[in-house]
């Protein structure tokens, strides 16, 4: 960028396929086909979720003995559908990790503007708070807030919500430092521009980049904190299903029925992995240098 | 240097302070904790007995001023649960979770290290990208899972190790590699960028130049300069996702160690319990990024240097 860059905003632009190889073009498939089967899972489930059924219990996947057609994946303890509450698990799942990481990103970001803006004594509190909830392990504090105020959904999508907003702050307080050096901010200055003006103006469309980045790599550590909270039982709480506690709730009957958990697993294990490497692939395409984690 | 270590140390007691004060109210704020824990069953005078008993009659000033000095003094409450002291019910918890953690460090080490020097030295081939793609996997797949493959795999369909219990070598085998799996993922990433960067610069150009074998050029040269980078990284990431580790793969494995009792603790709500333990966590992870930094100042000539 040169001294005298462009102010004018980046448009967001829906991002072309450079960079692509075939792991990475899996990866974006898997994610856009996980995506579609949460969002249309009322449409595509063959069963209700929490549809029980004591006469085909505990049936294995189609192809297997004992299986009980229509049950493509088995059945659980209950008799419950295992493709459906898969789907519907991928989907709270997924919108849970969606909620979490917008609500991150609007306290982080808004955290990390002020503190780029501001300097002084706002600046060394929050970088202060930065700090502390990078000292702290998160499951910790997740562990406590859900044991204070129980696990409904509100509470977990806010604790969600707190696991990541640090390193927007981080990235967002780098960036506008960067930027409110730069002469187009320095003479939207001087012409009078007001504070809010500049950070709608002149900031906020050349912070879009990185905060997407971001987005996209925390996504991925919520997806697992989600199911880690929900496996423990502390998260999303029977009969709804998600990943994470069907596989909790799955574990007592492995022995005999060990698709109940390896659906769920996979499906964890494919969401990440797909997730982690479209974010990698936008890092590398955005070429914003953040800070390896 | 002095002035650096001072401030250090002044920013990590700072940090304890405001994880104590935190956890303390936002355990106290959220209702009185003895609420819920105890039930329908009492009378009123028994209630306001187990309340005083507990110390929970005091205004909230004077039960924090109490609690800190309680820190200070060894005295941590009691818990609800076990009605006994919280440290006694936390200290024979500390052992198996150590134990666990330096197992679960030594591999950490052993592989990613020689890992992550691979995948920098054969960058280009099939080998380091196997190795990278080797290492996202092991980002992407969270502590519960490997575990509960490695046991439907390894426990009920080999019958090769056992499940639960912390007795014997077996046992330590699939809660070390369980634990260890992002700590490796996270290491060889990091041990891979770190040789990158430094192979890539003047000295090891020279060390190539005056004819010394390459294995000297990368091991004596590239991951002794590595090192320094790559240990503080061990200090700072694993203390924090070990803590996190160890707190699901216990619980998985009934490992009799500090993360399954914090987990029990937060089911139950025994809040001094929970309380403690997250404290007793945070501080240990805190003291061990402190430490590191010290080291890392300490071993560095130009943090040395920018201290005076």
């Amino acid at each position: 960028m040169t001294a005298y860059a462009d102010p004018a905003p980046r448009r967001l632009r829906l991002p072309r396929l450079e960079g692509a190889d075939p792991i990475r073009l899996i990866a974006l498939a898997v994610a856009v086909l996980l995506v579609a089967a949460a969002i249309l899972a009322p449409l595509v489930a063959p069963y209700d979720p929490l549809g029980q059924s004591l006469i085909s219990r505990l049936r294995p996947p189609v192809g297997f003995e004992r299986a009980s057609p229509g049950h493509w994946l088995g059945t659980d303890e209950l008799g419950r559908d295992v493709l459906s509450r898969a789907l519907y698990g991928l989907r709270l799942t997924l919108a849970l990790a969606g909620g979490g990481a917008l609500i991150g990103l609007l306290i982080g970001g808004t955290m990390g503007l002020v503190a780029g803006l501001r300097r002084g004594w706002v600046e060394d509190l929050i970088m202060g708070l930065v700090d502390l909830q990078i000292a702290v392990p998160f499951t910790l504090i997740a562990l406590l807030i859900l044991a204070l105020a129980g696990s409904s959904l509100e509470v977990l999508v806010l604790v969600l919500g707190i696991a990541g907003w640090e390193q927007y702050a981080r990235i967002v307080r780098a960036e506008t430092r960067r930027l409110a050096a730069q002469p187009f901010v320095e003479s939207a200055r001087a012409a009078g521009a007001s504070g809010g003006y500049i950070a709608r103006r002149h900031l906020l469309p050349n912070l879009v980049s990185p905060l997407v980045v971001q987005f996209t790599l925390a996504l991925s550590n919520i997806v697992i904190l989600e199911s880690t909270l929900s496996f423990l039982g502390l998260g999303v709480q029977p009969p709804h299903p998600s990943l994470g506690s069907m596989v909790g709730l799955g574990r007592d009957y492995m022995p005999s029925a060990p698709w109940i958990v390896a659906v769920p697993a996979l499906l964890i294990v494919l969401l990440t992995f797909a997730v982690q490497i479209l974010g990698d692939w936008l890092r590398d395409r955005a070429d914003v240098r953040l800070r390896e984690r | 240097m002095t002035l650096v270590i001072l401030r250090l140390l002044a920013k990590t007691a700072l940090t304890l302070l405001a994880i104590v004060t935190a956890t303390f109210f936002a355990t106290r704020l959220s209702g009185s904790p003895m609420e819920t824990f105890l039930g329908e069953g009492l009378t009123a005078e028994q209630r306001t007995q187990m309340i005083a008993y507990f110390g929970l009659d005091l205004p909230i000033w004077d039960q924090y001023l109490a609690y800190l000095r309680g820190l200070f003094e060894g005295d941590f409450g009691l818990s609800f649960v076990e009605r006994r002291p919280v440290a006694d019910v936390v200290a024979e918890r500390i052992w198996p979770s150590v134990q666990l953690l330096l197992a679960a460090v030594a591999l950490t080490v052993a592989v990613s290290i020689p890992l992550g020097v691979i995948a920098a030295v054969w960058r280009k081939s099939w080998v380091g990208s196997a190795v990278l793609a080797l290492a996202f996997v092991g980002y992407a797949a969270p502590a519960f899972v490997l575990a509960i493959f490695m046991i439907l795999v390894f426990s009920y369909t080999l019958n090769w190790l056992p499940v639960v219990g912390s007795s014997t070598p077996l046992h330590f085998i699939m809660p070390t590699i369980a634990m260890s799996g992002v700590l490796i993922a996270a290491l060889t990433r990091f041990t891979r960028n770190a040789m990158l960067d430094v192979l890539g610069q003047d000295f090891i150009r020279t060390a190539r130049a005056k004819g010394l074998s390459e294995a000297a050029v990368v091991l004596r040269h590239g991951l002794r300069a590595a090192s320094v980078t790559v240990l503080s990284v061990i200090g700072l990431q694993v203390a924090g996702l070990a803590a996190a580790g160890s707190v699901v793969v216990e619980t998985i494995f009934s490992w009799p160690g500090i993360g399954q009792l914090l987990v029990n603790a937060a089911i139950v709500r025994d809040y001094p319990v929970l309380q403690f333990g997250v404290i007793a966590v945070s501080f240990a992870v805190v003291v061990v990024n402190t430490l590191t930094d010290i080291a890392y100042s300490l071993a560095d000539p130009r943090l040395r240097l920018a201290g005076n």
